[in-house]
Parts: structure tokens; sequence; C-alpha cells
């Protein structure tokens, strides 16, 4: 092939639809052949595309780990923070400015292990953002250890003989601590999943998005699972669609049913509304918020 | 009451603590995030109570480790932030002053010292984390500390904390210790347009033309907050001006150098030391928040019997003043060091004097402070050695 045809090629190439989105200049990405976190990446530029959001308001914060990666390739307000202190940087992030939206961006280890304290506590609070937390079983960055989401049996680097732990659901988690909005589904949805998101985006209050992704890297291939496409053959085979199911029965088990769907929409004010509301009914004229709480939080009356 | 600006001008009879509080409201803070631990506790309650007046924001965290992220997210959107502690929460936090230094995030963290290590004595003072505020984080990196002496300069030096942070872009350490944390004096606080306060930098060039870690001459980038469309990337990671990660031993040397060396190269405009007494003195009293008040009585009676006794009082800690102690190392027989620890920043001392001059710790395990005989009695050991 001569270089003009290498030319004809590339003038055929659409421009990708996510890349104004997106910081080219960062790209390779440092993601395996067929993990799953690229796809999780896609449906949420999607999502943020048709979510209406002004996306100079948009921020995007991360934690440690594959999916901590995330925050550094999207082109918005991007924060790469420690390893488990997403929530809490977002947390001051969002209270400091609430004209901000933001975005948690992470793993399940990052978010529900060394994170967390954190995680339920701004669940509890009902914090403005929204947490898509990428669930690929396992700590992929350091190697394929266990985590509080990997299911008993599966084998990681260190339960070398198979997971005995309590696995996490997460669902039931966010939603017993107070999430307004709980979604869950897998990296072969990824409609439901964009859809997901962007309800998720535009809801006020704690809002919640699981979705599972493979490692084939480290996690599939230790358990003999195969590669990213026999993960996603399994996602698309075992995956059952239960709007409204009960948390409690969503647990997730090895290579078992996976309950997908959007199981919690509810209303109830935000920490900052309950905040302004609370101190103007305290304190009358005498309360001055911040401008910005002034003008997000003011409107709603009271 | 406060002027519009939430200022608290008068005389106020409060303790450091409280003064501490109405230093941040007066230097601008609008963002603070704590989590309960005596005797740092009075500070955030304080602030609890005067923020909903003056347009600041409070929250009380789970934790310290989520108090000193939640102060580094409200800085990025434009507030002056801080989080206020003692040792057990100032150990929890260590990674995050590490976070603040590497992402040049300006904030402020308190620290109301107690005697450690671990639970310890939680309502008695010490002076134990003086290293771990120079040291506390892995890697490399430059922090400024201060220590005040009392109720009035926990707030002056609180004000000061907010100016240097926004500055040099580094996390400020107010070094406080019980006593002078719980201690009430008079507090003069001045009216709002004679108090100096350190006007944020924003970079405010277009949008193509931004690297987000660029220094200017002072080594120091000026900020860009989030929201404002420029779509910086900030990272704990190593990165290169751009704020993106860069994984190279060229990045790394390039980036970890001016973090350390911003603070030294503007070493002399942050050291602040008060001097009594120390020209043609052969025995210097080295001291520090509250132990340079409890080394008073000891020089004072050391020079009513003829001893020549200066006395050199820390107000900052770190950056040390390494130049004034190399040069007084030529010139005084001996220094004095009397700490509420067994043993810190004496190693400082130690290594400028470098063999010209002895050099003698008055150690304290902490939990009182000393009794200035103790202090006095290692002077005239040294006069008369
Ligand atoms: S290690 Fe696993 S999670 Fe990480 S990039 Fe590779 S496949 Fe994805």
């Amino acid at each position: 092939m001569g270089e003009d045809a290498l030319y004809t090629i590339d003038n055929v190439v659409p421009p990708n639809p996510i890349e104004n989105l997106l910081r080219m200049d960062r790209i390779p990405h440092i993601w395996c052949p067929g993990c799953g976190i690229g796809t999780t990446v896609n449906c949420f530029v999607r999502a943020l595309q048709t979510s209406g959001l002004d996306l100079d308001k948009v921020a995007i914060v991360s934690g440690i780990g594959c999916t901590g990666r995330v925050a550094g390739y999207i082109k918005l307000d991007s924060f790469h923070t420690t390893h488990g202190r997403a929530i809490p940087f977002a947390t001051g992030l969002k209270l400091a400015n609430p004209e901000l939206k933001v975005i948690v961006y992470s793993g399940d280890g990052d978010l529900t292990a060394i994170g967390g304290n954190h995680f339920i506590h701004a669940a509890r609070r009902n914090v403005d953002m929204t947490v898509i937390l990428i669930n690929n079983m396992t700590y992929g960055m350091t190697g394929g250890q266990v985590a509080p989401t990997t299911p008993i049996s599966a084998t990681a680097s260190t339960t070398p003989y198979g997971n005995f732990e309590q696995t996490f659901n997460l669902p039931f988690l966010a939603e017993s601590c107070g999430a307004v909005y709980v979604a869950r589904w897998t990296a072969f949805h990824v409609r439901h999943a964009t859809k997901s998101i962007k309800e998720a985006l535009t809801k006020k209050g704690f809002s919640f998005v699981e979705i599972l992704a493979a490692c084939p890297t480290l996690y599939s291939r230790r358990n003999k699972l195969g590669d990213g496409l026999d993960q996603m053959i399994y996602f698309r085979d075992h995956s059952e669609i239960k709007h409204g199911a009960d948390t409690k029965t969503v647990a997730l088990d090895f290579q078992g049913k996976i309950t997908v769907g959007k199981f919690v929409d509810i209303e109830r004010p935000s920490y900052q509304q309950l905040m302004y509301d609370h101190l103007k009914k305290k304190l009358g004229d005498q309360y001055i918020p911040s401008p910005e709480m002034k003008n997000v939080y003011g409107k709603n009356g009271n | 009451m406060h002027d519009d600006s939430g200022v608290l001008t008068g005389a106020h009879f409060i303790d450091g603590d409280h003064a501490c509080s109405e230093g941040a409201i007066a230097a601008g803070c609008r963002f603070v995030a704590g989590y309960p631990i005596t005797p740092s506790t009075e500070i955030v309650e304080r602030i609890a109570e005067r923020f909903p007046f003056v347009g600041g924001v409070f929250i009380q965290m789970e934790d310290e480790i989520a108090s000193s992220i939640a102060i580094q997210g409200a800085v990025w959107a434009g507030k002056k932030a801080m989080t206020v502690t003692s040792g057990p929460g100032f150990s929890l936090m260590m990674e995050h002053i590490g976070y603040a230094a590497m992402t040049e995030t300006p904030c402020v963290f308190v620290d109301v010292q107690r005697a450690g290590p671990s639970t310890g004595l939680p309502t008695m003072p010490a002076q134990g984390d003086m290293m771990q505020a120079r040291w506390g984080s892995h890697g490399d990196y430059g922090i400024i500390a201060l220590c005040p002496n009392s109720p009035q300069e926990c707030f002056d030096l609180t004000i000061r904390a907010f100016n240097l942070a926004e500055q040099f872009r580094v996390p400020v350490l107010l070094m406080m210790d019980e006593c002078v944390g719980h201690m009430i004096e008079r507090v003069i606080i001045p009216p709002a347009h004679e108090i100096q306060v350190f006007k944020r930098r924003y970079y405010h060039g277009p949008k193509n033309e931004l690297l987000l870690f660029q220094p200017d001459k002072d080594l120091v980038p000026p900020m860009v907050k989030a929201g404002e469309g420029y779509q910086i990337h900030v990272t704990g990671l190593t990165h290169d001006e751009n704020g993106y990660p860069n994984m190279t031993v060229g990045a790394q040397a390039k980036l970890v150098t001016r973090l350390v060396n911003k603070i030294r190269m503007n070493a002399d405009t942050i050291i602040d030391y008060r001097e009594d007494g120390v020209e043609g003195a052969d025995i210097v009293v080295v001291t520090y928040g509250i132990t340079s008040r409890t080394a008073i009585p000891a020089i004072e009676q050391a020079r009513k019997e003829g001893m020549r006794i200066g006395h050199l009082r820390l107000v900052t800690a770190w950056p040390f003043p390494e130049k004034r102690i190399r040069e007084l190392a030529s010139k005084v027989k001996a220094f004095v060091v009397p700490e509420l620890n067994l043993g810190q920043m004496v190693y400082e001392v130690e290594r400028l004097a470098s063999g010209k001059s002895k050099v003698e710790l008055v150690p304290h395990a902490g939990g009182t402070v000393h009794n200035p005989k103790e202090i006095y009695a290692a002077i005239k050991h040294l006069v008369k050695g």
C-alpha cells in the first residue's frame, strides 16, 4: 500500500463523535485492549453531549486506579485526586461553587474500599453530585488484587485460593445511605447506560450509576473467563433488566445472573438546598449565603 | 458586630482558637472543612457560628482525610479555604498536604498541637509535630509553617498564613499548641481596610495559550479556577506545565525542584523571627510558640545575674532561618533550645551551628509547659562551662 492509499483511508475515517470532549493530545490512553472502561467513557460523553449542561460549568473528579485515569482524558475541568478521595474533593468543589455540575468517575476499589467512608456520607448528606462507578471487580492498576466487589470464589492475586469475603452490593449500599438515583448497567448496555448517566447528570442530589466492565488483563484471565469479548457475551447473556428492582435482591456472584436497570429515582432535597433553607429559616435576613449559593438555591422559594 | 467584609473590628478578650477563626474570616477564608478534635475544636465551632453571616460554607466532614481534601476542591472552585486539627488528625492529613504541595493548591492547615504520639494527652500541650509539619508527607516538597505565641498572633498569623499560601501557592501550616489555643488574652482586630489581604492571582489570558503550571519569575504559576471554560487538568502525578501526567525523570526533576525552590528562593521574604538582646549575647535562647513565653523569666533571671543572654523567637518555623543561625553560630558561645518535645527544631540549630557553638536542648515530653527554672539551669550551666 502506497502513501496515497493511506491518505485515502485516513480521509474516509469519520472523526470520533466524542472527540470534542476528549483530550485528544493525551490519546492513546493507557487502557488495555478489551478493557471495558473506554466503553463507559463513550457512554458518559454521549450522555454529556445531550444533557443540555453548560460544559464550561461541568467538572469531573477521579481518584486513583485504571478508572481513576478517566478525568485525565476528558476535556472538562478535570481533577485527578488521591486514592479514595474523589468524593470529598468533589464535595468541596460543589459546596464552594454550586453553579458547577460535579461528576465523580472512579473505580470500585477506589470508591468503596479506601473511599467507602466518603461514599456513604456523601450519599447520606445527598451532596449534589453524580457518581459513576466502574466496577471491574478487582484492582486493575496494581495488578489484580481482591476488592470489596470481587465475587466470592473468584481468584485475585491476593486471594490465590479464591475469595471468601462477602461482596458489596453497591446499589443496595447507595440506596440505604440515601442516594436519590441508583442504576446499574454493564459495558454491554451502552444505550441504557448512556440514558441512565444522562438522567443522573440532570438529577438534583446524589446520583449513582454503577457500570460493570471487564478487566480482561487481570480479572478475566486469572479466572479463566476468556478475553474482553467473552465478558461482553457473559454480560449480554446473564443480565436481566429489572427497573425498580429491590436493591436488596441485586447482589452479584461469580459469573451469575446480573440484575441491571434503574432501581431508585426519588426526590429529596440536596445537602446545599437543606443548608440554604435551614439557615434562611433560622437566621432570616441575617443569613448571608455566598453569591453562588444564593443564585442556585435561593430560587426555590422559602 | 462585624463589618460588611466580616471583620470583627475591635478589642476582644478571646482565646487563641477563636482568634484563629477571626483571622481566617478577616483573611477572606470562606470555606472550612473540619472534624472535631481537642484542642482545636473551638476554631471550627466559632467558624460554624460565624460563617452563615459572612457568606461562608462550613462542613463537618466524616474524618480529617476528607476535610483536608474537601478544602482543596473548594480552592479550585475559587474560595480561600482551611482545615483545622490536632495531632492524630494531622497525621491523617499528611497525604493531602503532599497533594496540595504537588498541585500547588493554596490552603491553610491549622494544627493545635497536643502531646503524642498516638492519642497521647488530648487536652495538654506539646510541640511534637514540628518535624512532621516539615517532612510528614512523602516525597520532596516545600511548605511554610508559622508558630503563634499568643491569641493576638493566632489572629495575625492566620491572616499571614492565608497570604503566604496565596503568594506561593503552597499549603501553609499554622502550628499552634494547646496553651496558645486555650489562652485568653486581649486581641485587637483592626478595621478591614487596615488588614492586608493577598488577592489570589488568576490567569486571564486566552484559553489556547494557557499552561496551567507555567511559573512566573517567582516560580509561582497564577491560578485558574473551575467553571471558567479553561478545561484545566490537575493531577497529583508528576506533570508538565500543561498539568498533564509526565512520567519521566526529566519532568520529575523540573517540577519537584521548582516546588522546593519556590520556598527556598523566596525564604528571605517568608522568614520572620523576633530578636531580643541577641547582639553581643554569649548565649541565645531559640524558642517558638508557647515556649517563647516560658523562656522569658529564665532569660530575665540570667540577665539580672549579669549573663549576656539573647532571645531569638521563630515566628516562621519553616522555612528555618538558616542564614541567621549560621551567622550567630560564629558569634555566640551556645544556643539553648527549649522545646515541648524531646528534640526536633534543635536538630536544625545543631546542623547550622555545625560545631562552631554549643547547642543544648531543654527537652520536655509535653503535657504542660517548661518550668522556667529548667531553662535557667541550662543557661547557667553553659555560661559556667
Ligand atoms: S488492567 Fe484491567 S481495568 Fe486496567 S486497563 Fe487493563 S483491562 Fe482495564
